[in-house]
């Protein structure tokens, strides 16, 4: 018998039917990628397997035994551990403390440092750490933490550990040490859950997968088979990528990019000698009215820090910027836009939308100026109007324009701040940092035919990604940053992956 | 990620943007009906009365918390203004010098704490609380100590007079005046204009509203400003009531305007905020105060209720605000 087994669970919310009957099992010793676009439901299942919400109907069941979860707490019990994407950790407490919060050894009442100790020791020893027990958490890389989640995770005698796209945030190397550690796990007969949008991950890693769409079950891989639980064979227990990505979209996706080359004209923005934090040498590069340019590097490579200093978030110290064959000073991002840079950044939640006001707020956030003569008073009819035109041209989804924009998925917020640079009447250059993280398969193919339309009306496209086919699909152009540089840049008829992959890798080997 | 909304939106905006205007109803409703002489004209006077100088400091207060940050001089900046109102009349006998003077002193206060906070990056509650003491100290300095009665007799007219004259039986004291145009004013500025709606934009996320283009610096600088001239122009008032600059007067009194309006509403944390349920939380805390006062309740358990207040307060915001 599989040891987790969803029934019938079914979960709405007002105006959203979350999850709709939705049954599959779960083996032990193996890692089940849990699938689909968002929206889909992976989230609320998460949800409902850490005890945070509890189910309208169906339940589920650990080793054939019902399961109600009350709480958090009764999950975490019945050895449940959800590794969520922000993890759930006290940045200023030690390594050890974070392992023990909530059960730390004590005697007397006072704390027993030299147990904590050598329980974290060994917690971490398990997973192949050894990082010092009393290492304040926020002094370790992302990669770390997530280890200190999941050795949290043991310490609590997890039997079933989900994780809710775990590497997001991770370096290449930091993947590659967590992936052994699931591998790990897996081996020690535990049960594992996967949420991931990256398919290159779901082959290496998983051995089945489930399928949601739309709140519904819509196939489990392997098929059931009336003998035991498949081997670990990961190429045969899994079917070809197209027909995953079919079952989570519901329709055929043969190429997400339809990249097609488009006329190109003058010169819109020309860089010299653009120096400043997070560069180790001066930045010099043009990007030509209608073009597509990428820029692809490694983790740490200076791409993100490259734009901010191009959009004035971050002072450069030294260097030029000329739009339009005139130079342009740019101090901060109040001034980037008037000189016509706009930036759709890499963290959405933190940097792109308001969550708590509407999508017609976020709309006009900036755009809103120009329907004000005195630049005074708003006009209520204009910012009405624009945001109604903005979400039909660009197909938001939302009930309203009044709906608060955190309601809105990953796409739909990408939208809207596309949305709201579009409001702009002046926009020659676009600055995309990141523009299909976390966001699903279906609403990247739209992102790309958006970013398509802006090149074709002869606005200059710079797009930082760190997905290599996104890079090599969508850019006519691709700089190559490595270490704080721009090493290279190739011609889209140049670039393969290996000619670009090589160059953003360091020149010497770093020392381990 | 999955970004669903596990509470019930409809049932939520309703809460609110009704929920303490319901309250108060039913406050106003059970006063009526069980304080005597609650209902009249004249209470209702005094009521207003009681409210000006919070209400008054209120207004710039929700742009302040709506901005995500807040400010704890105001009480210190009432009393200095009034102080140095006072002792200019008194030296120049010119009373638009007097209450220029003040409002000046407040606005440069507000113009210390925007800067502070703004440009030099220290956090809100630690620049307000220096402030706070800095201008209290002024306010001892300036007036040597004391109470300093002023001696040019127009000046009472600003707190004392009412309009249309008495014995008018529509006379409405012109504090209560200057405070309700204030609500109108600063409604207006909070719903009307980009000032307004950056605000809240900013408050909601700082990072993205300075990366949509918003100038975020001065935009704080300005409210903090405003907040300093309008907590002095409340203080040039109050002085004018009590015809005497006093620099012990409205001590605690931030605590009273931030409970006001986190009670009408304003989140803490900065985003959300409406002029209407400002006026709902000055009137509430008014109207609870007054009907003690009208019951013969010792003033020693105003002080209980106002601490439960703002208790009552922090807990509604908290509920406003929490993801389930």
């Amino acid at each position: 018998m599989p040891y987790l087994q969803f029934q019938s669970l079914s979960k709405s919310f007002p105006g959203v039917r979350a999850l709709h009957d939705i049954s599959f099992p779960v083996e032990e010793s193996s890692v089940h990628a849990l699938m689909g676009e968002n929206g889909a439901g992976k989230s609320t299942l998460l949800k409902i397997l850490s005890g945070v919400y509890r189910p309208d109907s169906g339940q589920l069941l650990l080793a054939t035994q019902p399961q109600s979860f009350r709480s958090t707490n009764d999950a975490i019990a019945a050895g449940i551990a959800v590794i969520y994407q922000e993890l759930q950790l006290v940045p200023e407490m030690s390594v050890a403390e974070n392992l023990y919060l909530g059960h730390l050894p004590h005697s007397l009442g006072f704390l027993d440092k030299s147990t904590l100790r050598q329980n974290a020791l060994q917690q971490l020893a398990l997973l192949g750490e050894d990082i010092p027990p009393k290492t304040k958490l926020s002094s370790l890389p992302i990669g770390q933490r997530q280890m200190v989640e999941i050795a949290k995770a043991l310490s609590r005698d997890a039997k079933v550990i989900a994780f809710d796209e775990p590497t997001s945030s991770l370096s290449s190397r930091e993947t590659d040490k967590l992936f052994a550690v699931i591998r790990q796990l897996r081996s020690q007969g535990k049960v594992i859950l996967y949420v991931s949008h990256r398919m290159d991950e779901i082959y290496s890693l998983c051995d089945a997968a489930t399928v949601l769409r739309d709140g519904k079950h819509v196939i489990t891989y392997p098929k059931p088979l009336p003998t035991s639980p498949p081997l670990h064979s990961p190429t045969s227990s899994l079917p070809p990528r197209d027909t995953l990505i079919q079952n989570m979209v519901g329709r055929s996706i043969t190429d997400i990019f339809r990249y097609s080359p488009r006329p190109q004209g003058s010169v819109a923005l020309e860089v010299r000698n653009l120096t400043g934090k997070g560069l180790s040498s001066p930045a010099s590069f043009s990007v030509k009215k209608g073009e597509i340019l990428g820029f692809f590097g490694l983790v740490g490579a200076g791409r993100t820090e490259l734009l901010k200093l191009l959009y004035g978030a971050v002072r450069p110290r030294s260097g030029s910027i000329e739009i339009d064959s005139r130079p342009a000073r740019i101090s901060s991002p109040a001034a980037a836009i008037r000189s016509g840079i706009v930036l759709c950044p890499e963290d959405r939640k933190k940097e792109g939308i308001i969550p708590i006001r509407s999508v017609q707020e976020n709309i006009n956030l900036s755009g809103r100026r120009h329907f004000s003569p005195l630049h005074f008073f708003i006009n209520p009819k204009r910012e009405r109007t624009n945001a109604a035109d903005q979400i039909r041209a660009l197909s938001i989804k939302t009930p309203t324009p009044k709906q608060l924009i955190k309601n809105l998925s990953g796409g739909n917020q990408q939208k809207a701040i596309l949305a709201r640079w579009l409001s702009e009447n002046n926009v020659k250059v676009i600055l995309f940092d990141e523009p299909t993280r976390g966001i699903d398969v279906g609403a990247k193919s739209e992102i790309y035919s958006l970013i398509y339309r802006l090149a074709e009306s002869g606005v200059a496209v710079i797009v930082v990604s760190s997905e290599l086919p996104e890079v090599l699909g969508i850019s006519d152009r691709i700089c190559i940053m490595r270490q704080g540089s721009i090493a290279a840049t190739l011609d889209r008829s140049q670039a393969t992956s290996e000619s670009v992959l090589s160059l953003a890798l360091p020149a010497t080997q770093e020392a381990a | 990620m999955n970004i669903q909304s596990p509470t019930r939106p409809s049932l939520r905006s309703f809460w609110d943007a009704t929920g303490m205007l319901l309250v108060f109803v039913l406050l106003f409703a059970g006063c009526a009906l069980f304080v005597p002489n609650f209902s009249s004209w004249v209470n209702f006077k005094g009521l207003l009365l009681s409210v000006a100088t919070v209400g008054l400091i209120s207004c710039t207060m929700l742009f302040c918390l709506a901005s995500g940050d807040f400010d704890l001089s105001v009480g210190s900046i009432v009393a200095m203004a009034g102080v140095l109102t006072a002792v200019v009349i008194n030296r120049t006998g010119s009373v638009p010098l007097g209450i220029a003077a003040g409002v000046a002193s407040g606005a440069l206060v507000g113009l210390v704490n925007g800067f502070v906070i703004a440009r030099l990056g220290i956090n809100a509650l630690i620049t307000t609380l220096a402030t706070m003491q800095i201008v209290r100290g002024l306010a001892y300095i300036i007036s040597d100590g004391k109470a300093v009665g002023i001696n040019v007799p127009s000046f009472y007219s600003l707190g004392i007079n009412s309009f249309p004259a008495n014995p008018s039986r529509f006379a409405v004291p012109i504090p209560i005046w200057i405070m309700l145009i204030s609500f109108v004013i600063f409604g207006i500025l909070l719903n009307k204009t980009i000032f307004g709606r950056n605000t809240l934009a900013v408050g909601g996320n700082a990072e993205a509203s300075r990366l949509a283009g918003i100038r975020v610096a001065p935009l704080k600088i300005v409210i903090f400003t405003l907040q300093g001239a309008m907590a002095a122009f409340a203080g040039v008032i109050l002085a004018a009531r009590f015809t005497s600059g006093q620099p012990t007067t409205a001590q605690g009194l931030e605590l009273q305007v931030i409970s006001a309006c986190v009670l009408g509403g304003v989140s803490l944390t900065g985003g959300t905020g409406t002029i209407i349920g400002v006026v709902v939380g000055v009137l509430i805390m008014g109207i609870v105060n007054n009907a003690m006062n009208l019951l013969q309740i010792e003033p020693f358990y105003q002080y209980l209720a106002s601490g439960s207040i703002l208790l009552a307060a922090v807990l509604v915001d908290r509920l406003r605000t929490r993801t389930a």
